[in-house]
């Protein structure tokens, strides 16, 4: 797109007053670089959504289904009534303040619209009203408004500036989770038509061809072929990569960006490095080639659909049990919902490491393993030979993505990773990681480039972390261990920090694992091992390549 | 989704400027493409990685994993942007007529 984007030292200064009026008074503003395009009519009648229509958030008139009102009541009528937590979210709220100042999306553009508290009220105001006795007696006096189309609007604009991140209910002292009502709103949203391209295309992607991206079982198995070639170009060691293997122990799923896209790609070519090494008995496969699942950014219902192919590919194959890569928001599905929505799995085994014998007792229910949990195990067992110098050239720092954070309390196997796999590990503050750790700013699916400067914005305080440990200790390589923050963090990082690039924490592994029979002079990205680079390569120090997003 | 015109050229793309139905896709069109991405012209190089991308989407129907396109075209991921300032998806795929890859990419 050849737009102007916006420029870092215009969005640093950020106006924290809020405007005088009443919060109610203030008109919806639909402003380029701060919303999503509207689903595409063709993949959204894929789904079989309802109320399928060609319209933009720019149109002033969103053409809404005439009884949209009565979708929409009802709709939240029958959410009340099947999730105590919206009713209790709904009814609890003192309206403390706590979570204000604690949304990244507040932080980074002083909208008060985007605190939590009051993203919230957007839809408890029309719950009050038609739901609470006060409301309908007192209306406005008790914080009730009448639904209009404005509020749509309102609703459509504030419930995609939240990622889903749940930071602001690790503050709040009643444990109100916002990202619930956002859910809840998003349904809504989507129940009268208005869904985002970003989510919906890759949800009816997903459902046609087992993947976000689209790709086919022939494209898949051409990439994964790919890396192998490539990976024995580096390693001079051909490693199998068996795809749809029945009766392997095993079944391996990741996002899908771990084919395709960069930097996501050199830890998909760590993983192979590793199953090899450790002689895993596994499969990849063609139809549960997702491991992502952007239904859970849509709604209950497309997450179970998405969702179910897990399960049945793994029954289909007659593995044991399931090993999980590197992504985000998968592992809230995963550790969350998968067993109760898609269960039980009683057809798979309790996960045992073949190579260390480790229960993962935790996992007895999903059946399913993190990789850095399961990584983490091989490297206290001693099972893999890791020469940390051979990260020598990178000083990290580890960005807890926010699902396996907060949806799993992931926190130290990643860390006991980095440790062994690399010389030079620095964390950022204390309020920004582990559960208190901030967001890229564009999970939850609008990780759009028409969404660019609130994306930016949102991203704000996670760069500001980074920055800070750059500039501290000289950090220039954030790790992380999810596939949006992989296609998201590299921008993030161009337009706040440039000095710092991104990469996976199964890259850093790939990289210091000394492979028996190896011949290796690069990492996984091609470039020289420290100590083996030409002397004469470059006397201009270190200089940062094009960070590869897409 | 709005109509594109270009000198002859008549397309209709989507809200980034992708083609709506690259079926449709000729040599024409790429210039037309092209002009949107601040590139004038299309010179042997441009097209090198233009005809890489078509053949591999007519093959597998999307657009191949930028490592594959940068090693099968010789051109580092440096020079790719050098010649589609806006990248290898955004930039060279929109003008080789290829949808825009969705998820987390």
């Amino acid at each position: 797109m050849a737009e102007s984007k916006p420029k870092p030292e215009i969005l640093a200064k950020v106006d924290y007053q809020p405007p005088g009026d009443d919060w109610m008074e203030l008109p919806v503003e639909i402003r380029p670089g701060t919303f999503n395009y509207a689903a595409n009519p063709a993949n959204a009648k894929y789904l079989d959504l309802p109320h399928v229509r060609k319209w933009q958030p720019t149109d002033d008139d969103w053409q809404l289904p005439e009884n949209w009102q009565e979708i929409i009541l009802e709709g939240l009528h029958d959410r009340l009534k099947k999730y105590r937590s919206l009713k209790v979210f709904m009814d609890i709220c003192v309206r403390c303040g706590a979570c204000a100042d604690k949304c990244h999306f507040f932080l980074g553009s002083g909208d008060p619209k985007n605190m939590p508290v009051l993203r919230a009220e957007l839809l408890r105001s029309v719950y009050r009203r038609d739901f609470t006795t006060a409301g309908k007696i007192l209306g406005k006096l008790a914080g009730a408004r009448p639904l209009t189309p404005e509020i749509i609007k309102e609703w459509f604009l504030y419930f995609y500036q939240c990622t889903e991140c749940r930071r602001c209910s690790v503050f709040c002292p009643y444990g109100i989770d916002t990202a619930e009502i956002t859910m809840m709103g998003r349904e809504l949203l989507n129940s009268i038509g208005l869904g985002i391209d970003w989510i919906t295309t890759p949800a009816a992607n997903c459902f046609r061809t087992g993947n976000h991206l689209g790709i086919q079982p022939h494209g898949f198995k051409d990439s994964i072929d790919f890396a192998v070639e490539e990976l024995e170009e580096i390693t001079g060691i051909k490693v199998d990569a068996p795809i749809n293997k029945k009766g392997a122990e095993i079944l391996f799923v990741s996002p899908s960006a771990d084919y395709f896209a960069s930097p996501h790609y050199y830890t998909l070519l760590g993983y192979l490095a590793l199953f090899h090494e450790i002689g895993l008995d596994y499969t990849w496969s063609a139809y549960a080639s997702e491991g992502g699942n952007f239904g859970l950014f849509h709604s209950a219902d497309m997450m179970k659909r998405l969702n179910a192919k897990i399960y049945a590919e793994a029954k289909r194959l007659g593995v044991k049990w399931i090993l999980g890569g590197e992504c985000g928001h998968m592992w809230r599905v995963l550790h969350q919902y998968m067993d109760t929505m898609n269960g039980p799995a009683d057809f798979l085994d309790q996960p045992v490491s073949p190579i260390t014998g480790t229960r993962f007792d935790h996992a007895s229910s999903t059946k399913m393993v993190h990789i850095c949990e399961f990584t983490a195990d091989l490297i206290a067992n001693g099972k893999l030979k890791l020469d940390k110098r051979r990260n020598d050239n990178v000083n990290v720092t580890f960005h807890d993505s926010c699902n396996p954070a907060r949806a799993m309390g992931l926190f130290d196997e990643p860390r006991y990773c980095i440790e062994h796999a690399c010389n030079h590990f620095n964390e950022m503050p204390e309020n920004t990681i582990k559960e208190q750790t901030f967001c890229c700013g564009s999970g939850s699916g609008i990780g759009t480039d028409e969404n660019f400067e609130m994306r930016m914005r949102g991203g704000f305080p996670r760069a500001n972390a980074v920055k800070y440990v750059h500039d501290k200790h000289g950090v220039n390589m954030l790790a992380c261990i999810c596939a949006i923050d992989k296609a998201t963090l590299p921008p993030l990082m161009e337009f706040w920090v440039p000095e710092v690039d991104v990469c996976g924490i199964h890259e850093l592994i790939g990289n210091a694992m000394i492979m028996k029979g190896e011949k290796r002079t690069t990492d996984l990205r091609g470039e020289p091992l420290p100590g083996m680079e030409e002397s004469d390569a470059d006397e201009s120090g270190e200089v940062k390549e094009v960070s590869e997003d897409v | 989704m709005a109509t594109f015109e270009w000198e002859d050229v008549k397309i209709e793309v989507d809200e980034d400027g992708f083609m709506e139905e690259p079926d449709q896709w000729n040599e024409r069109v790429a210039l037309a493409l092209a002009s949107t991405e601040g590139v004038d012209e299309l010179t042997e190089e441009h097209w090198k990685l233009i005809n890489y991308l078509r053949d591999y989407y007519q093959k597998y129907g999307i657009a191949p994993m930028i490592r594959k396109l940068c090693k099968e075209t010789g051109f580092p991921l440096k020079k790719v942007y050098e010649l589609f300032p806006s990248g290898p998806a955004k930039g060279a795929c929109k003008v080789a007529g290829l949808a825009k890859p969705t998820g987390c990419v």
